[in-house]
């Protein structure tokens, strides 16, 4: 058992770590600039993906809210770049994105806390329909407040006059972020977020989330605090969703918090469900074709969007035909008779 | 099984991803860009060519909305600017452009992406972006790159502020609602305004704001002030029934053209006929399918281009747009039209070569613009060291389908 979980780590890691070293190589050696320019979001969505799998794949519960943990990450890390440099004069660009990643998580962190408190009592859909309101409440409660730092102090408002430098002014989002991201951070990202994943999934306390997930009565017929291992799950994946969200807004100039809407979360979703939900490595791969699927598709001008979607119900359909799955087996010859790896379970 | 699966998937990911950097960073010809001018334009930089090599090719880009629900904004803009490109080609100046567009759907992410993609044609000058919050993302990126960008419409005040290399053909937001305030004042000095605005839009919101102020100024009566958001902006009973029994005659309608005429039907059923006043984003208004031009009669507009102006280059840019396009020209388009004679002048005036980089460009355009005065089809313009233009602002009526100038 423990050899599997090791081999199953070790292609997962070795997946990712290939990818970067293949990635850095080619940025200089003739990657095209689009591409370049995609990493960093690239790696926030792949982060986005792999925390909302935590929810709806391993602790079986679907969120639909995961875009504002994003955005409460993303607009924290950004006050705190921002703060940081004009308050206290922290000219370390790396010092500014850790701490903005660090304090996007928490924040977040403790948002997931709050709104878990309420929705994890809750099943099924109700628990859908309250994480959807949870993300348009953080959207409509940004669009109204400005942030702004003045000296070593911040400002709140809710009319846009503040005084000194503006970090957050109101529907406008966040303005003249410094962009201090960059992909090794991203990647690095990446890799925390699995290793956080994948010895959460593996360690007691995550049987314990996925024998909530399977059977609720059983479960806490054993003594099992299902409302507590589902809120240790919801947390974690909360925390790290705010990461992703501060890498992502220190990665852009200026984003506004619309950017969070119900679309953003369905799309994340997406990348769970074609990724497989509960795999890992599925969620990773998804992220990252389907983030660079509509840069690729530019060929088709105003179509884009419709090649898109296109493409999306097609993938989605060949990787749930038998016939597909069979073909492919047949080229992967060894060990089907093996017990399902530690990431095929939905 | 999986595992294998999900490997091979990740290398054929990463093999694409080679595949397309490689292959994209090779070609320089113009690809085919949106279908109606292609021939023409394909054919023109050719022919110039080959008349010997005095001529500099130039590749111009602009990203802005082509697609969503702004989409107006964005083809409008990319049809204008295409009309001049093709015009500067066929009369076979010195300058000739190449011209791509792309589609950014108003997003600041997107627009990173898509001026990545323009670079990648080998794009030497940006015009746009279109939208605001995507043109700060991308001139904030070009002015790292220092490549120059001459926006036609992102009207933000703080788009100047983005760069040294962002210059601005349209007015900024501050300025449209302290000009509309004070033609208010000027033309209907009787008139009891009423507002509706969008409290979760930065465009609305500032122009309302300095609306206000200037409105205050000049002792314009506001009597009805009244906000939606994004969210609500499909039912405006509540706005349409404040602006009525507040008693408004004049209702300003800070907003894009999509809620603006959301309000114009439901007051219409509300039985409730105001005098309306819209700035830029209210234009394209006719350009949305399935209109029923009967509600937009009388609805007066901020804007910096009047397609009834009976000069000579106003009629024959009209009057090319309707033959290509089939549409009455907006001031998106006629603001990237102007953008591309500005280009071409300062070209000219930098006496720019086809040895300069994208960076040698952006330098000297920034010391030529601040000297230019150019005479547009929206107006005469002068630009500050800052980017922002100064130029006259005019307002139009909707008449029929055409605009003609409000009194």
């Amino acid at each position: 058992m423990k050899k599997k979980i090791l081999r199953s780590y070790l292609i997962t890691f070795g997946m990712v770590i290939v990818a970067f070293i293949f990635c850095q190589y080619f940025q200089g050696h003739g990657m095209s600039r689009t591409l370049k320019g995609q990493l960093i979001p690239i790696c926030a969505y792949i982060v986005m993906a792999l925390s909302l799998n935590l929810v709806v794949g391993v602790s079986g519960e679907l969120s639909l809210g995961h875009a504002g943990f994003m955005s409460v990450g993303a607009f924290t890390g950004v006050i705190i770049s921002g703060w940081l440099l004009n308050g206290f004069g922290v000219e370390s660009t790396v010092m500014r994105l850790l701490l903005g990643i660090l304090g996007g998580g928490l924040t977040a962190g403790i948002a997931g806390f709050l709104i878990g408190i309420p929705v994890l009592r809750l099943r099924g859909d109700y628990l859908a329909i309250v994480t959807l309101a949870f993300g348009e409440i953080i959207r409509n409660i940004i669009n109204c407040i400005w942030i702004s730092v003045d000296g070593k102090s911040l400002h709140f408002a809710v009319t846009n006059n503040v005084p000194g430098t503006v970090l957050v002014n109101g529907p406008q989002g966040a303005v003249k972020v410094a962009r201090i991201a960059t992909f090794p951070a991203g990647f690095v990202l990446v890799l925390f977020t699995l290793v956080v994943i994948l010895n959460l999934v593996n360690s007691h306390p995550g049987r314990a989330i996925m024998a909530a997930r399977d059977n609720r009565i059983a479960a806490e017929s054993v003594g099992i605090s299902v409302l507590k291992y589902k809120t240790m799950a919801f947390v974690t994946s909360a925390v790290l969703a705010g990461m992703a969200g501060a890498l992502y807004g220190l990665s852009i100039s200026t984003f506004d918090p619309s950017k969070f809407d119900f679309n953003t979360s369905i799309n994340i979703l997406v990348f769970v469900v074609l990724g497989g939900i509960g795999n890992m490595s599925g969620s990773i791969i998804a992220a990252a074709v389907l983030t660079i699927l509509p840069e690729k598709l530019r060929a088709f001008s105003d179509y884009r969007m419709l090649a898109y979607a296109i493409v999306l119900i097609l993938v989605m359909i060949a990787t749930n035909s038998a016939q597909v799955r069979g073909l492919i087996a047949k080229f992967a010859p060894k060990k089907k008779s093996a017990v399902k790896g530690d990431d095929g379970n939905a | 099984m999986k595992k294998f699966l999900a490997l091979a998937l990740a290398l054929c990911m990463v093999l694409a991803l080679c595949a397309c950097g490689s292959s994209s960073t090779g070609s320089s010809a113009p690809a085919a860009t949106a279908a109606p001018a292609e021939s023409t334009e394909a054919a023109a930089p050719a022919e110039a060519e080959a008349e010997g090599e005095d001529v500099v090719v130039i590749g111009l880009g602009l990203m802005g909305p082509l697609t969503g629900p702004y989409a107006q904004y964005g083809e409008g803009a990319a049809n204008g600017a295409e009309i001049a490109v093709n015009e500067i080609n066929a009369m076979g100046g010195k300058y000739q452009f190449v011209f791509y567009r792309e589609d950014d759907q108003g997003d600041p992410e997107l627009a990173v992406n898509a001026y990545n993609t323009l670079m990648d044609k080998d794009v030497k000058i940006i015009v746009g972006a279109v939208t605001s919050g995507a043109c700060m993302a991308v001139a904030e990126v070009a002015n790292e790159e220092r490549v120059f960008c001459l926006t036609p419409s992102a009207s933000n005040d703080l788009v100047p502020e983005s760069g040294d290399q962002i210059y601005q053909i349209c007015f900024t937001d501050s300025n449209q609602g302290a000009v509309s305030a004070a033609w208010v004042a000027e033309h209907r000095p009787e008139a009891k305004v009423g507002i509706i605005y969008n409290n979760a839009q930065d465009y609305s919101m500032g122009i309302r704001q300095s609306f206000l102020t200037k409105a205050e100024e000049l002792g314009v009566e506001v009597v009805a002030e009244s906000a939606f958001s994004d969210d609500t902006a499909t039912d405006f009973s509540v706005q349409v029934s404040a602006m009525k029994d507040a008693g408004a005659d004049f209702v300003f309608l800070p907003m894009y053209y999509t809620p603006a005429l959301s309000i114009l039907t439901q007051a219409d059923a509300a039985e409730y006929h105001p005098e309306y006043f819209g700035v830029d984003g209210m234009d394209g208004v006719l350009g949305v399918e399935g209109l029923n031009v009967d509600l937009v009669q009388g609805v007066c507009m901020l804007t910096g281009f009047d397609g009834s102006d009976p000069a000579e280059a106003v009629q024959n840019y009209v009057s090319s747009y309707k033959s290509l396009y089939n549409d009455t020209p907006n001031q998106f388009s006629a603001d990237a039209y102007d953008a591309v004679y500005v280009l071409c002048a300062a070209l000219e005036q930098a006496g720019i070569t086809a040895d300069d980089s994208a960076a040698d460009i952006c330098e000297k355009l920034i010391d030529t613009l601040q000297s230019l005065s150019f005479d547009g089809i929206t107006g005469s313009m002068t630009w500050s060291a800052d980017g922002t233009v100064t130029k006259s602002p005019l307002a139009v009526k909707i008449q029929g389908t055409e605009y003609v100038t409000a009194d």
